[in-house]
């Protein structure tokens, strides 16, 4: 089993793979937001309902609103106009923040891959070196001890986790907020950086944990199936040490389900942002979300579910390209 | 749900002889007797689920009415077991009562998804080909929208909903991990000798499927609804927490949570009681469930 270049050349059929899922990735994301689109439309009430509400709007005044957004169009010229411009890459104006929905984007979805980067990393190394532990010693005490925890985390909902976490932290180190208010933007980089930094601590910890307990079971179960093959007892007798056996044959094959899970996860993962994001009052995609169905800003609400269906997308086709590099079987099949 | 009846052709069936049904009281007596874990799992839910029933009799306060609003929320005391809330009524009221609403339409939106996602999925799968591939992408479109993002959009402009919609509406989102499943049963089964024994002697497709494939998705289905209920509950509260569940003045267990969020420095109560119902709740079930598929011998039942 000869070590092959660090990044594995998948091959030109990997790359035809590939493409295909990406172009039924376009298809989904389509789907999605078509589905959205509708739903909004269809949806009773309208956008800028509190300004039209207002009496001392003029019915002229109205008009031109709603002439502006094209809302006074039929519901199948908006979206014929809005696949038009999203085609040309434009995602429209938020009726919220008068800016750009692509600028308002540009600013919350970087706040949301730190957090949901930072938490995915910790969390799944994490979680595969539980699982790896636990599924090493299967039955321990250790294994036991740890499992019992990782359930119990496992069956806390996110937004309730994030709410002791908050209890227990309140007053003790950063728990709302991206970085500090009080710092201007003269401050040197390095003391906004560092504020940043540990207001991400708790957010990104809590999202971790919940991370952790998933992996760490898939991971346990699959390095238990792994474990009794004839193959692992052959690597051991011709004299592979116990820590080669473990990392370059157990755990590779062991890897499997937990970077299917890692792809799949991203739905849920975006979900579970959005509660983390509002409870930590971390102003990401999540917290953008919220407020922007609350708004009825539908630009964006169509902008955030078209890009979250991308992400959803990307994460499954990175899971694919991860397999195929775990599992040379792949690269063919 | 339809087992095979006795002399039906599953008698040929190319698998070892079936078990006991999971069904059976025996066989489930015995799982508890040798897992412990899964017995108490399921006393839990049983009490929880009883509480809920029995909520009106044994309330000793009405859950809407505030008791004396001058006196905002309470601690614990005797009187009240578990405080009172910010509008001053009695939170262990207000919580058996929730359990009406957490486990009531969580259990039926399951039903929901489960009957759409097996028609769906069973459809997909023994018809395969083309409509095999439209039906999927369908899903596949559906689990890239992330749920609580859909629910969240559709519950924020559609405004309130009335306890029936949110059910559908928690039903109709959930359903696609299920048909993946019974997809991937039924395609698993519909080759099997007994199936092409029952196509053979002239059984109607949709006789195959519902008698002699379908039963087979059972098991797997059973596992996967525990665990389907155990998520709608946890999502059905993050609605409610971000404010968008029942009509108040009812409220399920993530919005009484939601109700405390605000005050969590001063009345931690009015939080963390329903937050320790809902996470009991939701670990009795995640244990039942894997218990159950451990048991069943689900082992083709992973991710959702």
């Amino acid at each position: 089993m000869a070590r092959s270049c660090p990044v594995p050349y998948l091959g030109p059929h990997m790359a035809i793979i590939v493409l295909k899922r990406l172009a039924q990735g376009l298809l989904i994301v389509w789907l999605t937001t078509t589905l959205t689109f509708f739903l909004i439309h269809a949806a009773p009430g309208e956008p800028f309902s509190g300004f039209l509400d207002d009496p001392r709007a003029t019915a002229e005044m109205r008009d031109a609103y709603r002439g502006r957004y094209g809302l006074d169009r039929p519901v199948l010229v908006q979206y014929g106009r809005f696949l038009a411009s999203v085609a040309a890459g434009n995602l429209g104006e938020s009726f919220f923040y008068r800016r750009p929905v692509a600028a308002v984007l540009a600013d919350t979805v970087p706040r949301t891959l730190l957090l949901m980067g930072t938490a995915l990393v910790l969390g799944f190394t994490a979680g595969i070196l539980l699982g790896t532990l636990q599924g090493s010693r299967a039955g321990g005490w250790f294994d036991r001890l740890s499992g019992g925890v990782a359930v119990l985390v496992a069956s806390l909902p996110d937004f309730w986790l994030a709410m002791l976490v908050l209890l227990f932290f309140a007053g003790v180190w950063p728990v709302q907020g991206f970085s500090d208010p009080t710092l201007g933007s003269t401050a040197p980089f390095a003391t906004r950086a560092l504020s940043v930094v540990r207001h991400l601590v708790l957010p990104a910890g809590t999202l971790a944990l919940l991370i952790t307990a998933t992996v760490s079971r898939y991971q346990r179960a699959a390095l238990i199936d792994v474990l009794p093959n004839a193959w692992m007892r052959t690597a051991r007798a011709k004299g592979v040490a116990r820590r080669g056996l473990m990392f370059r044959h157990a755990l590779r094959n062991a890897l499997l389900p937990a970077i299917t899970l890692g792809g799949l996860a991203i739905p849920a993962l975006l979900g579970g942002a959005v509660f983390i994001e509002v409870t930590f009052a971390w102003p990401g995609m999540g917290s953008l979300a919220v407020q922007a169905v609350g708004d009825r800003d539908y630009p964006l609400v169509l902008a955030i579910v078209l890009l979250s269906s991308a992400f959803v997308i990307v994460g499954a086709v990175a899971a694919d390209l991860a397999h195929a590099a775990a599992d040379p079987r792949q690269r063919h099949a | 749900m339809p087992n095979a009846a006795p002399g039906s052709l599953v008698a040929f069936a190319d698998a070892p002889p079936a078990p006991l049904a999971p069904w059976a009281p025996g066989r489930l007596a015995g799982l508890f007797r040798r897992d412990p874990p899964a017995a108490v799992a399921a006393i839990t839910l049983a009490v929880i689920a009883l509480a809920a029933l029995l909520a009106p009799w044994l309330t000793p306060y009405d859950p809407t009415q505030p008791l004396d609003m001058a006196a905002g929320a309470q601690p614990p005391s005797a009187a009240h077991w578990l405080g009172t809330d910010l509008a001053s009524r009695d939170l262990l009221s207000r919580l058996l009562f929730g359990a009406r609403v957490s486990l009531g339409i969580s259990v039926v939106a399951v039903a929901v998804a489960t009957i759409v996602g097996t028609a769906w999925g069973a459809v997909a799968g023994y018809a395969g080909g083309w409509i095999d591939r439209v039906l999927m992408h369908v899903v596949d479109a559906g689990l890239a929208i992330p749920r609580i993002l859909l629910l969240l959009g559709i519950v924020a402009l559609w405004g309130t909903l009335s306890t029936t919609s949110l059910v559908l509406l928690l039903g109709l989102t959930g359903w696609f991990g299920a048909s993946r499943l019974v997809r991937a049963e039924v395609r698993a089964t519909r080759e099997r000798d007994f199936a092409i024994a029952a196509r053979a002697s002239g059984a109607s497709p949709s006789r195959v499927l519902v008698r002699h494939v379908l039963p087979h998705a059972m098991t797997p289905m059973l596992v996967a609804a525990t665990l389907g209920v155990g998520q709608v509950v946890i999502v059905e509260a993050g609605l409610a927490f971000l404010g968008y569940g029942v009509a108040p003045p009812a409220a399920s267990w993530g919005g009484l949570i939601g109700d405390g969020r605000d005050a969590l420095g001063t009345a931690w109560w009015i939080s963390v009681f329903p937050g320790i119902a809902l996470s009991a709740t939701i670990l009795a079930i995640n244990v039942l469930g894997d218990r159950l598929r451990a048991a069943l011998g689900a082992h083709q039942l992973h991710a959702p």
